[in-house]
């Protein structure tokens, strides 16, 4: 009982030496498979190199091309000789040059020893795989793929499209039912061969030869006819990226591959000496006995692939600047936009932070400065309070903002005396928790003391601005989690909103609160409300806001909750 | 990209290829040993002026990455610099005394000993302060990654300037000819970067950092431009525009994911905020050869008066490539 080595070379050829004399050395005869593209002088000297070795053939070579049945051919040439050369062979296995066994050999062939009829090839049916790239799935076995996906793609794109709108379908030979698997497999002797010497060989190659990537077919269709005894997973741990590219291993990942007690992992970087030298060398043959558990590399591989593809959500850098609509999230975190609850309130940021906890801020978008968390020239990032660089790019400014401080949750004022630049971006984003209390920008008006004519402008122009954000807010493409209240509502009663709104951000815990922030006085500010339309404005985001009267404000008594030991 | 975008574009780059045919005849060769360079290699290609002190880590930084050789245009040193490079045996060195600003600052000079020299090769443009980190910068050689890159169908790789300043004022610690730059110049900001696309040649315009915050609040559309693809599988019909940071064709511009995935990418760690830089500043501001007028170079002169300190309470020290992919100012991408 042995295994004999099927190996496919098309470059590297020293690694490729190398991992010969280790199959070798190990009484695993070899028969290698050299792509014709490798030029004679190369091939000659790789010949030359390998000529002591007694259990190691060159079969005939063909030209070699990814996704074609090339692949396909040239194993079939190196495994027929395999079976002729070394009838001792129980085992198979295909390998490429840049297969490198990580565990020893000989406990290896113990491993197959102990199952002397298990045939180990990734074969699950088409249905059942999320891995085809270009979406071609089911019509790799229906269509025909005459051109070269890697040189010619426009033409091979061009062809797919005509058969399908010709509804062109190939009919799969009788009997077979399509599978796809890795490419690596390792099949017994008594398999290969009935695959290789099966009466309708020369019909199902006529087929296979038009199939799109059948190297990754071939086998595994043809072992489903020829045996029940599969082990559907492939002893070579390769991992392939979202391109349908194989992962390459470098020097850093040594430790992560002893740890995987896989047999065989590809690819590995020509260069990676350090893999090389310790996984060929006798020293590192620890036996574990260990079934293969390549758990953790497949978490590394799946992150890298979830990286290219998603991205970290709300970051944008020099290699991830999302279009508008494909941000899969502005922000990454949630935030908070308070809108005019320090205009009603005396003591609300600090409150606030007494409350939820965070870091609250005062106006971010002010239009003298920014009013970081107690009042800082300069925050998270380095951003620092300068208005000029803020207003340059607003956006930026929040996205940095949020991005910086992931892990603390923050919070910020706003109102329509603020940079309205941002008002499309937090509400379109889910993360953005907006609490607006409507038309309380009118309480500092009415408590400073200018000129009433200048105030009822600034009344106005503000009036207009808030209806603008609010209509954003409400705009169709709002996924902001909005809340507004009329500054009359909210007077009556801001207990209830005050609620609402911490257990919505759920704060540090979901209690009652027990601890309001100071209204400010509101005597006669009806009054004012009555005199700004007095003079021929319409001051209407307050709400039905009672003239003259005040409203009673109530004081609700707060009961303690009940404690239960 | 209709035709006309794309006639246009066509008709700027062979523009920019004439002109760098013509502005060869500035170039005098002092030591030319292209003969050495092998097919696979990796090259640098720099442009400097006055930076001996330099030199020595700034060659050694990127042979222990794996450049096999490097191309130099001496703009007129008169600090031995250009007599210290003709020693080595790894570099090709040409001289020239004509205008930095006539010939785009630099960058005529550089695609036409790209076009001669490059073709085929992975190439690395870099100032002598700027010091490239890749993801397993630590771990794997420039090699690594360009093979990557190969495999992955990948022409060209973003690194974005990031401005490295020490703590304190600027002339605090003086720097030793051969001395790692970033054991004083090691914090750096990280997260106040702008970014904004160019929609005509595609990339990324991307401003920030300590020079945006310290020199240019009053103005920030000045501010100089952090993006850059300053590693390429050169080929002779490419050419740079303006400095590395816009390249064509305009494919190569493309070094970021427009899709919310993140493409890998790297950094090139800005070593300009040493105890050399008044001087320079001051230097570079009389001979009036750079970008905008040079308006950079006044607003750092009218700055450096007060002696500025740029770090302060939010910098971060700079620890290793993980960190700065951590903090989202390079990425991994689907390198793992």
């Amino acid at each position: 009982m042995s295994l004999g080595v099927v190996m496919l070379v098309h470059d590297a050829l020293d690694r490729a030496e190398q991992l010969v004399r280790h199959w070798s050395k190990h009484d695993c005869p070899v028969v290698i498979h050299v792509d014709k593209r490798v030029k004679r002088r190369p091939y000659a000297r790789f010949v030359n190199a390998l000529s002591d070795l007694e259990n190691v053939r060159f079969c005939g070579r063909h030209k070699c091309e990814w996704g074609t049945w090339s692949l396909v051919n040239a194993s079939q040439t190196a495994s027929e000789l395999m079976l002729k050369s070394f009838p001792h062979v129980s085992h198979v296995f295909l390998a490429s040059g840049s297969c490198l066994p990580l565990r020893p050999v000989s406990e290896m062939l113990r491993y197959l020893n102990a199952r002397p009829r298990t045939n180990f090839i990734e074969s699950v049916t088409t249905e059942d795989v999320p891995w085809t790239v270009g979406g071609l799935d089911r019509e790799r076995f229906t269509l025909r793929f005459p051109f070269s996906w890697k040189r010619r793609r426009w033409v091979f794109d061009r062809y797919v499209n005509l058969q399908r709108r010709l509804n062109i379908k190939r009919k799969v030979p009788a009997g077979l039912v399509p599978h796809l698997g890795s490419q690596w497999w390792c099949l017994t002797r008594k398999t290969l061969s009935d695959i290789l010497h099966d009466p309708d060989r020369e019909s199902y190659d006529r087929y296979f030869k038009k199939v799109w990537i059948p190297d990754e077919s071939y086998y595994q269709t043809l072992v489903r006819l020829h045996s029940t005894d599969i082990e559907s997973r492939s002893l070579t741990l390769s991992k392939f990226d979202y391109q349908g590219k194989p992962h390459i291993f470098y020097d850093d990942h040594l430790q992560l591959l002893r740890r995987s007690d896989c047999f065989v992992a590809r690819k590995i970087w020509p260069k990676a000496d350090k893999l090389y030298d310790s996984f060929l060398s006798d020293s590192a043959a620890i036996m574990t006995g260990a079934e293969p558990n390549p758990g953790k590399i497949d978490r590394i591989f799946s992150k890298a692939v979830e990286r290219r593809t998603r991205g970290r959500s709300g970051l944008f850098m020099q290699s991830r600047f999302p279009r508008m609509g494909f941000e899969n999230g502005l922000t990454g975190t949630p935030y908070a936009i308070f809108e005019g609850f320090t205009e009603v309130f005396e003591d609300f940021e600090p409150w606030l932070e007494r409350t939820i906890g965070g870091r609250v801020h005062g106006h971010l978008y002010a239009p003298d400065r920014v009013q970081f968390a107690g009042r800082q020239t300069d925050f998270s990032g380095a951003l620092t309070d300068s208005v000029s660089l803020r207003d340059y790019d607003p956006r930026a400014f929040l996205t940095n903002l949020i991005w910086s401080t992931r892990g603390e949750r923050q919070s910020f004022q706003f109102g329509p005396t603020d940079n309205q630049d941002i008002s499309w971006d937090v509400a379109k984003d889910p993360n953005a928790y907006i609490s607006v209390i409507s038309g309380a920008w009118s309480v500092p008006l009415y408590r400073s003391t200018g000129n009433f004519s200048e105030i009822r402008r600034e009344a106005a122009r503000l009036q207009k601005i808030e209806s603008d954000h609010l209509d954003i807010l409400r705009s169709g493409y709002s996924r902001a989690r909005v809340r507004v209240w009329t500054l009359a509502d909210f007077v009556q009663n801001p207990m209830e909103p005050l609620q609402l709104i911490l257990d919505e951000i759920g704060g540090r815990m979901n209690t009652r609160l027990t601890e309001a922030p100071k209204l400010v006085p509101l005597d006669g500010f009806g009054q004012f409300l009555q005199n700004l339309k007095n003079q021929g404005m319409q001051p209407y985001l307050m709400g039905d806001y009672p003239p003259g009267a005040d409203p009673v404000i109530p004081q609700r008594e707060i009961r303690k909750p009940y404690l239960i030991q | 990209m209709g035709v006309w975008t794309s006639y246009r574009l066509r008709l700027q780059r062979k523009r920019r290829q004439v002109r760098a045919f013509r502005k060869r005849r500035e170039l005098s060769e002092i030591a030319n040993r292209t003969r050495i360079i092998r097919p696979d290699d990796i090259l640098v290609f720099s442009t400097l002026r006055n930076e001996r002190i330099r030199l020595p880590f700034f060659l050694k930084y990127y042979r222990d990455l794996g450049v096999s050789h490097f191309l130099i245009v001496d703009n007129g040193s008169d600090d031995g610099g250009r007599e210290y490079l003709a020693e080595q045996e790894d570099v090709s060195i040409w001289t020239t005394g004509a205008s930095y600003k006539q010939s785009h600052f630099g960058v005529d000079w550089l695609n036409w000993l790209q076009r001669k020299y490059a073709h085929g090769h992975w190439t690395l443009v870099v100032d002598p302060d700027e010091f490239l980190v890749y993801p397993f910068c630590d771990t794997r050689p420039l090699r690594a990654l360009t093979d990557w890159l190969d495999t992955s169908g990948v022409r060209s790789f973003g690194a974005m300037l990031l401005d490295m300043y020490p703590k304190g004022p600027l002339d605090a610690q003086p720097y030793r000819e051969g001395q790692n730059p970033f054991d004083i110049a090691c914090w750096f900001d990280s997260g106040n970067y702008m970014i904004k696309k160019n929609p005509f040649y595609g990339n990324l315009w991307i401003q920030g950092g300590p020079r945006t915050r310290a020199f240019f609040t009053d103005a920030p559309r000045r501010a100089p431009a952090l993006n850059k693809i300053p590693l390429v599988k050169w080929d002779k019909q490419y050419t740079y525009l303006s400095s590395t940071h816009t390249i064509l064709p305009r494919g190569l511009n493309q070094v970021y994911d427009e899709w919310g995935g993140e493409k890998a990418s790297g950094c090139l760690l800005h070593a300009k905020f040493l105890d050399t830089f008044s001087a320079k500043a001051e230097e570079e501001l009389k001979r009036n050869q750079h970008y905008a007028g040079g308006h950079e170079y006044r607003s750092y002169h009218l700055h450096l008066k007060d002696n500025p300190d740029l770090w302060c309470k939010w910098s971060e020290k700079y620890i290793n490539w993980r960190q700065l992919e951590i903090l989202g100012i390079m990425s991994k991408g689907n390198w793992a």
